[in-house]
């Protein structure tokens, strides 16, 4: 994900302190991995160093960690381009439970390539039932729903496509038997 | 005492076998998922265990009692005051509004009229349909009747809820509107749900899944999931 690009961002409603940055990272993007204090300072040097960002102001005893940061209108025009341009639709299938089941296909036998399989289907949808609860619980924010929003959905593609392929292992193995 | 059961049920139409032995055990407040491909008996299922069909061998007990064996009339009893049924087609009366629809089961359990219509438009509210109060089925949305169909079976606030594919016919945001209600609903009175669905994201909703397959209860699959720990049960 790009970091840069949503740091760029959060910095459009005003100038912030990279601990605030952070805070307000974490608490938008609730189910995204927490950034780290570290990959907050290094990207925003980077930020500074490409003219996208700049001080604005610090407190008297200021190390990096005191600085605020401001968008710069350099900064400005490189999130509107960002967001102007519309993500490619999948280019590549880039998943370890797509890779996983293809290598258990060969490398495994029809019974251990449908273990793998039930396996994977039972905590996909172990997953699928605590997002829906989070999710429906009263007093959800809508931060909340929307993050989990994507990961059911995404859950769901998962788990419609582990049904298939269950289906199609099995007749894959009554052609390979016959 | 078990609260609702199958034992052994098998059923046919025909020479056509829908269910062939399905044991199965519903707790009094679980909402329970019945999933399975198209065609492996989840709405044969359904039927036999809110007493709409009668297996042709196994039995179906509700707080103990077989129910299987019970006149239409007594089963058609108990659909009306301890079960509520929401069909996959809808079975909406075309002559009459929604909301003498929903009011209907009120009606013939011997609520007035006023308090009846008064509930049905309060039901029909909760399902986002308050508009189409006054339409009849031939003039409402697919989505429309169902969530009328709905608030047909929750009314009477029945004991066990029976719904077989109740987002069918409806967007994501429309049919999670309904399962939400349906949700709050089953643990606000501790009402028992038979929720049956064909989509992982349905049956998310539900404490417990079983999955069908040939009219059996595939135990290779997700078979009887134990209850989510420490769920909001
Ligand atoms: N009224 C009927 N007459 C004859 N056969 C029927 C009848 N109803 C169902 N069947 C058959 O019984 C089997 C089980 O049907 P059932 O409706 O219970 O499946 P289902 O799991 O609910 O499917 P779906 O997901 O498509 O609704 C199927 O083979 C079906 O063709
Ligand atoms: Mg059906």
């Amino acid at each position: 994900m790009s970091t840069s690009h949503v740091l760029l961002g959060l910095l459009a409603a005003g100038p912030r302190h990279g601990y605030e940055l952070k805070r307000a990272h974490d608490e938008r993007l609730p189910r995204a991995r927490p950034l780290a204090f570290g990959q907050v300072y290094a990207t925003l040097a980077r930020l500074h160093r490409d003219g996208l960002v700049a001080p604005a102001g610090q407190e008297r005893d200021g190390g990096p960690d005191r600085t605020a940061y401001a968008l710069t209108d350099d900064g400005r025009a490189a999130l509107d381009h960002w967001l102007g341009t519309v993500e490619p639709p999948m280019p590549y299938v880039t998943s370890t439970l797509f890779a996983k089941v293809v290598v258990a296909l060969l490398v495994a036998d029809a019974g251990q390539a449908r273990d793998c399989l039930i396996a994977q289907r039972r905590a996909h949808t172990q997953r699928l039932r605590e997002l829906t609860a989070l999710k429906t619980a009263p007093g959800a924010r809508l931060d909340e729903v929307i993050a989990a929003d994507f990961a059911i959905a995404h859950l769901d593609a998962d788990l419609r496509w582990l049904h298939t392929t269950l289906d199609r292992v099995a007749d894959w193995h009554r052609e390979v038997r016959s | 005492m078990t609260f609702l059961q199958a034992r052994g049920v098998v059923r046919a139409y025909g020479h056509t076998p829908a269910l062939r032995g399905v044991t199965l055990d519903v707790a009094e407040g679980e909402i329970l998922a019945v999933t399975g491909p198209s065609g492996c008996g989840k709405s044969t299922l359904l039927h036999c265990l809110a007493g709409i069909l009668r297996p042709d061998a196994g039995q179906v007990t509700w707080r103990g009692e077989r129910i299987d064996t019970w006149s239409e009339a007594a089963r058609s009893r108990l659909r009306r005051t301890e079960f509520g049924v929401l069909f996959q087609f809808g079975q909406l009366v075309a002559e009459l509004t929604a909301a003498e629809n929903v009011a209907l089961p009120l009606l013939l359990a011997g609520t007035g009229r006023r308090a009846a219509r008064t509930a049905a438009l309060a039901w029909l509210d909760r399902l986002g349909v308050a508009d189409v109060a006054d339409a009849r089925p031939g003039e409402m949305s697919g989505g429309q009747q169902q969530r009328c169909a709905m608030s047909r079976a929750l009314v009477t606030e029945p004991r066990v809820i029976f719904a077989d594919e109740p987002t069918g016919a409806l967007d994501t945001l429309a049919g999670e509107q309904v399962l939400t209600q349906l949700v709050r609903l089953a643990r606000e009175q501790r009402t028992t749900v038979v929720l049956v669905t064909h989509e992982p994201r349905i049956a998310a909703y539900a404490d417990r899944e079983v999955s069908l397959r040939d009219g059996m209860v595939d135990h290779t699959g997700l078979g009887l999931d134990p209850a989510l720990p420490g769920g909001s049960r």
